[in-house]
């Protein structure tokens, strides 16, 4: 992998994001708007319930920070790739000597800068607004986001593949894929209190450790260390079958031609 | 007529190129070789199979069959070697509009590793005299002013191997004498092979030292656009566009006017 590509592809993004203010707003939008509706709903809870049951409630506002950086990361990869086909640049950087590697690792830290921003604007909400301090899961907090991060990365480079495979037509994915994870992965609730034959499909995704861990060291202070063992390890493989999936993909529209047909659409 | 063989440097070599969508081969046992210096056309109707054949030595389409070799390097194995020392510009791919003139080409300076790339882009677009164009948006250019920074991204690296699709496709006759013009003083003092297509032929007697005339993915004939001219029975090579592009041939047998 040469840097200096992956550093010229970023900046590409960073002139982008730096000329169209619109696409920084969006970034943040979205975001405190489901923010400042389930810390209003948190508020009339906690008001209007007992003590106990009112902190429960605080779980929805870390697990919407928490669902919001995967989501984010996730977008990243997708959107960084739309980018270039909406500019029909595409062609440019396949004719590049640019591998797909550099080419993808540029649009992780793009995902990443994104969630940075991200999470800046929605801790400074939340503590602000609704005195929840996402600090408060303290070292913690770096594990979660870092596994939640490379999951929302899995889910980027499988929703590129899927488009690069069917086209525009399949750009939606690029905002529905998350959402399809978003009610097995207990971001909301306890796996346990989800249907019995949901649960084993819930612990084959990372995310699912994470949103545990989370409410677990909100409540009790503690974590459990199989957790994060278990959502690194999940981690891996997703990231491998995704890389898998997006090179195989972009060999088979190479084999088939459809590369050119879809970059110049 | 008999003409040496080309002793120089074969830069690009197709042999045998045959590549097939759902049974219909779009390019059948293509084979050429394009030498240092020189400027190659590859002429033929729509759907004669020259965006297949440059899609396939851009790497961008696998061949069904056949072999595909640039800088005595295969294709494939080498892409990004290759890639390194080539460019390419198209009349039907852009530059993101939404950056500046400069920004786009100092992301592709970075891309290619260009020494000084700030310098380089300036060079190159006072070359293609569009150094006004510096600081304006790029998806509100003309026609002719994107070509031209087209080029300029094309040229950005030195490249020993330019393949050109059409590059003054919508341009008006005064742009395209420009560009034409601007081609060949760096073709000439950089001694660039050049893979060039276009439907123009005012461009490929202007700039191509040899065309290769293609028909339902097959070579009807190869030889300097003079000599092709003069073994037909056409007064000029927009005629024998047209004859190729409806009888599929240029005289009752193809032939090879000029060995290569």
């Amino acid at each position: 992998m040469n840097f200096r590509i992956i550093s010229a592809l970023v900046m590409r993004y960073l002139f982008l994001y730096a000329r169209s203010p619109m696409r920084l707003v969006e970034l943040a939008f979205w975001p405190v708007v489901d923010l400042v509706v389930w810390g209003n709903v948190t508020v009339f809870i906690q008001k209007n319930t007992n003590p106990e049951f009112g902190s429960y409630v605080l779980f929805f506002l870390g697990g919407m920070i928490l669902w919001d950086i995967m989501f984010r990361a996730q977008q990243g990869v997708a959107i960084s790739f739309l980018e270039d086909v909406w500019t029909r640049n595409l062609l440019n950087i396949f004719v590049a000597p640019v591998r797909s590697s550099e080419y993808i690792s540029a649009t992780f830290i793009v995902g990443m800068l994104r969630i940075l921003i991200t999470a800046v604007v929605l801790s400074f909400i939340s503590w602000f607004g609704y005195a929840f301090n996402v600090f408060q899961l303290s070292w913690w907090l770096i594990p979660f986001f870092l596994n939640l991060m490379l999951f929302g990365w899995s889910l980027g480079m499988i929703s590129t593949a899927l488009i690069l495979r069917w086209g525009l037509a399949a750009e939606s994915l690029a905002w529905a894929i998350p959402f399809f994870f978003q009610p097995v992965v207990a971001v909301f609730y306890n796996v346990a209190d989800m249907p019995a034959w949901s649960r084993p499909i819930a612990w084959c995704f990372p995310p699912t450790y994470i949103f545990e861990g989370m409410r677990s060291v909100m409540k009790s202070g503690t974590m459990n260390w199989d957790y994060l063992g278990y959502a690194a390890g999940l981690n891996v493989l997703y990231l491998s079958l995704a890389g898998w999936l997006f090179v195989w993909v972009l060999n088979l529209t190479r084999k088939r031609g459809l590369l050119t047909k879809f970059a110049t659409q | 007529m008999s003409v040496p063989p080309d002793t120089r440097e074969v830069i690009l070599e197709a042999i045998d190129l045959t590549r097939e969508f759902d049974g219909v081969k779009a390019l059948d046992c293509f084979s050429f070789k394009l030498h240092r210096g020189e400027v190659l056309g590859l002429l033929g109707a729509n759907g004669a199979g020259k965006t297949t054949a440059m899609n396939c030595l851009l790497g961008l389409t696998l061949p069904t069959s056949g072999e595909l070799n640039a800088f005595g390097m295969p294709l494939q194995a080498n892409r990004i070697k290759i890639l390194q020392r080539a460019n390419f510009s198209s009349a039907y791919t852009a530059l993101p509009g939404n950056l500046l003139v400069w920004q786009n080409l100092l992301v592709f300076a970075r891309i290619y590793g260009v020494p000084n790339p700030k310098k380089k882009i300036a060079e190159l677009m006072e070359l293609l005299e569009i150094s006004h164009l510096n600081k304006s948006v790029t998806g509100q250019l003309s026609a002719g002013e994107s070509t031209r920074v087209n080029l300029v991204k094309a040229f950005l690296n030195d490249p020993e191997l330019l393949m050109l699709d059409e590059p003054t496709a919508s341009l008006d006759p005064d742009i395209a004498d420009k560009v034409r013009k601007v081609v060949r003083k760096v073709q000439r003092e950089r001694n660039v092979a050049i893979l060039y297509t276009s439907h123009n032929m005012r461009d490929i007697e202007e700039v191509c030292d040899r065309v290769i005339f293609l028909h339902k993915g097959k070579i009807v004939c190869e030889g300097t656009p003079s000599d092709i001219v003069a073994q037909s029975s056409s007064d000029n090579l927009e005629d024998v566009f047209i004859k190729i592009a409806r009888d599929g041939e240029l005289l009752d047998e193809p032939k090879k006017v000029s060995a290569v």
